[in-house]
């Protein structure tokens, strides 16, 4: 079984969110980048489960320049046998979607294997994007999934509950908690990633169909208003007349 | 050229975040000079689907197939490129609720059109046409210029006020064809995972965290939700330790929601929790600890012990809610 993970890098969830020039760019100044959590702990450790199981490999990929190799050698690390980094900024869903699609389509993946989200830009748009660009089902949020033969089965969120499905391979699922349980590169896994293969190809010509124009933060809160838990009437008396909310 | 809207059911009924879909649609619409069009199930009774006149609708489209009664994202996006072509829209919008997540984004490669993954407000068309939406889990902002003719917008559930109007939409059936290779999912089961109202759909939440001891304790948490007709959520550890179902786990690696209202009881406010519901319109935080980190993304504050406060203050929500009618 041959299994595509793609991997974005995503700033540390601890990161203080900054932007410079005008508020339109992100400060990458301090910040530490892992490989987005989505993709690190459900996508590529079920990948390698099933891996383990049906034999096969899973190849990584990741649309980005040479500040991705640290994310991409430590997913290596975790396991992956090989990799493709196409080499360009990765600044729109489309445009992301375009390459990895271009590149997968000739390559004959049984799964291409998606995180729920980046958790900097929260869209949840590049899975669905390659599936339609491969032209290929799609299965978004999944919290679990098993192989056997042509068919995979599994499980996704849908509004107030899940559901339990089937599809035929070849197909692109996105993965969310509930997949695997994250693993911790060892020894072993750090020594071999150093030699594994990654292949760094040029952009295939693409359409860019969005771009962010600025930047901006929330307003601070105001500061916390005490309340006496003996004076509770006073709090719904606030939530009622001062925030309006009940 | 004219906006269209994928209005979602289920049983029977439109779901809150299509409601606020279809109105966000209709000031779209009205922004662009045009008229707002919603595409529903055609197995809906008539006064339904007429309903959506209501929140801005002039037509519903209706499309009918024995195979859609089962969500399957392919054949969803098929239809909805299709009717997209056969209203002759160029913005397409959806909730960018679960099932949205899943269809929008195949809409809008197959239509090569820009989309906005969880939009927050409407478009400023005065230089090209920005929307806002929400990044870095609930920490930022972006504003996304769509550079194509053909948009297709995923609006962010709770995010926009619902306006009504008093007016009926036309219906009309669309023949659309679906070929049977559009059809790629096979449901075996669907299992509900929360009470009767929806997390992502609620206006009022109350959650609780390990401060509340054990599953035991949870009839006030659950009593309180009763008296404001609020959603119950909870955070990761509780989820995890089994005290209660996974579908209420808010925060980085479960729901993101954006309540009116988040109470949030027992809970320390570490950031992987707030990532979730920190785009809450206003945060009630109750906690023993007085140093407890929620407390700095609350708007009000009770430092005290949840076992006291918490039946205290389900008698003052009863009064309350007692003298309001
Ligand atoms: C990668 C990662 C992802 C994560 N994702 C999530 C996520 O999605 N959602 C999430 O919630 N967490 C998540 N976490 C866990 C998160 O970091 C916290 O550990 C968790 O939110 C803490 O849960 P808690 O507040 O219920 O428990 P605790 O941290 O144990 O806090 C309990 C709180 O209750 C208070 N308390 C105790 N007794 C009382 C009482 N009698 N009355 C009132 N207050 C009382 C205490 O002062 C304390 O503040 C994640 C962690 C990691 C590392
Ligand atoms: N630059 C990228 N390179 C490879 N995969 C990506 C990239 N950006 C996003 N993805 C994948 O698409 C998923 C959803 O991302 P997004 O649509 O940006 O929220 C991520 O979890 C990754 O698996």
């Amino acid at each position: 079984m041959k299994i595509l993970v793609c991997i974005s890098k995503a700033p540390d969830t601890t990161t203080k969110i900054s932007f410079v020039n005008n508020n339109t760019e992100f400060n990458n100044d301090k910040v530490t980048w892992i490989i987005n959590p989505y993709d690190e702990w459900y996508a590529l450790v079920r990948a390698l489960e099933l891996k383990e199981a049906n034999g096969g490999t899973v190849t990584i990929i990741s649309v980005g320049g040479t500040d991705y190799e640290a994310i991409l050698r430590k997913a290596f690390a975790i396991g992956a046998d090989d990799g493709v980094r196409i080499d360009a900024n990765p600044t729109d869903a489309y445009f992301v979607a375009n390459q990895i699609a271009t590149y997968a389509k000739t390559q004959g993946y049984d799964l291409v294997l998606c995180g729920k989200e980046t958790i900097d830009y929260n869209s949840s748009q590049v899975g669905g994007m390659i599936a339609a660009l491969m032209d290929l089902p799609y299965i978004s949020l999944a919290t679990k999934l098993d192989v056997a033969g042509n068919e995979a089965t599994v499980e996704c969120e849908i509004e107030g509950g899940k559901e339990i499905c089937s599809v035929k391979l070849p197909a692109v699922i996105s993965c969310q908690k509930g997949m695997a349980e994250a693993r911790i590169p060892n020894m072993k896994g750090i020594m071999a990633a150093r030699t594994k293969p990654l292949q760094v190809l040029p952009a295939a010509a693409s359409e860019v169909l969005t771009e962010i124009v600025k930047y901006e933060l929330p307003a601070e809160k105001t500061g916390c208003k005490f309340i006496s838990p003996d004076n509770v009437e006073e709090l719904v008396r606030l939530l009622h007349e001062e925030a309006k909310v009940i | 050229m004219s906006v269209l809207v994928f209005a979602e059911s289920t049983n029977g009924k439109f779901k809150k975040s299509t409601l606020e879909a279809v109105s966000y649609g209709k000031q779209v619409a009205t922004l662009l000079g045009t008229d707002c069009i919603a595409l529903a199930d055609g197995a809906l009774e008539a006064n339904e689907l007429a309903s959506l006149g209501k929140v801005g609708a002039s037509k519903v489209v209706t499309v009918k197939h024995d195979n859609l009664a089962h969500f399957d994202a392919k054949a969803y996006s098929y239809v909805i490129t299709e009717a997209a072509n056969k209203t002759n829209s160029d913005v397409i919008i959806f909730s960018y609720n679960v099932s949205g997540k899943a269809v929008a984004p195949i809409v809008a490669a197959k239509l090569q059109a820009g989309l906005v993954a969880g939009a927050i407000a409407l478009p400023d068309t005065s230089n090209g046409f920005v929307i806002k939406k929400g990044t870095h889990s609930g920490k930022a902002f972006a504003y996304y210029n769509i550079k194509t003719a053909k948009k297709v917008i995923g609006l962010t559930p709770n995010s926009f006020p619902l306006q009504t109007i008093d007016a009926t939409a036309s219906v009309e059936t669309l023949d659309i064809n679906i070929p049977a290779e559009q059809f790629s999912v096979t449901v075996k089961e669907t299992v509900k995972t929360t009470g009767d109202i929806l997390l992502t759909d609620a206006e009022l939440v109350v959650s609780a965290g390990r401060g509340m001891k054990g599953p035991e304790n949870w009839g006030m948490i659950e009593e309180m939700a009763k008296i404001l007709g609020a959603a119950t959520a909870c955070s990761r550890p509780v989820a995890d330790i089994h005290w209660r179902p996974h579908g209420e786990h808010v925060g980085q690696t479960g729901l993101t929601i954006r309540p009116n209202l988040y109470i949030a009881i027992g809970i320390s406010g570490a950031i992987q929790h707030l990532a979730g519901v920190n785009q809450s319109k206003t945060i009630v935080v109750i906690n023993t600890d007085k140093e407890a980190p929620f407390f700095k993304a609350a708007d009000y504050g009770i430092i005290g012990d949840a076992f006291e406060v918490v039946p205290k203050l389900n008698e003052a929500f009863r009064k309350y809610k007692a003298n309001s009618h």
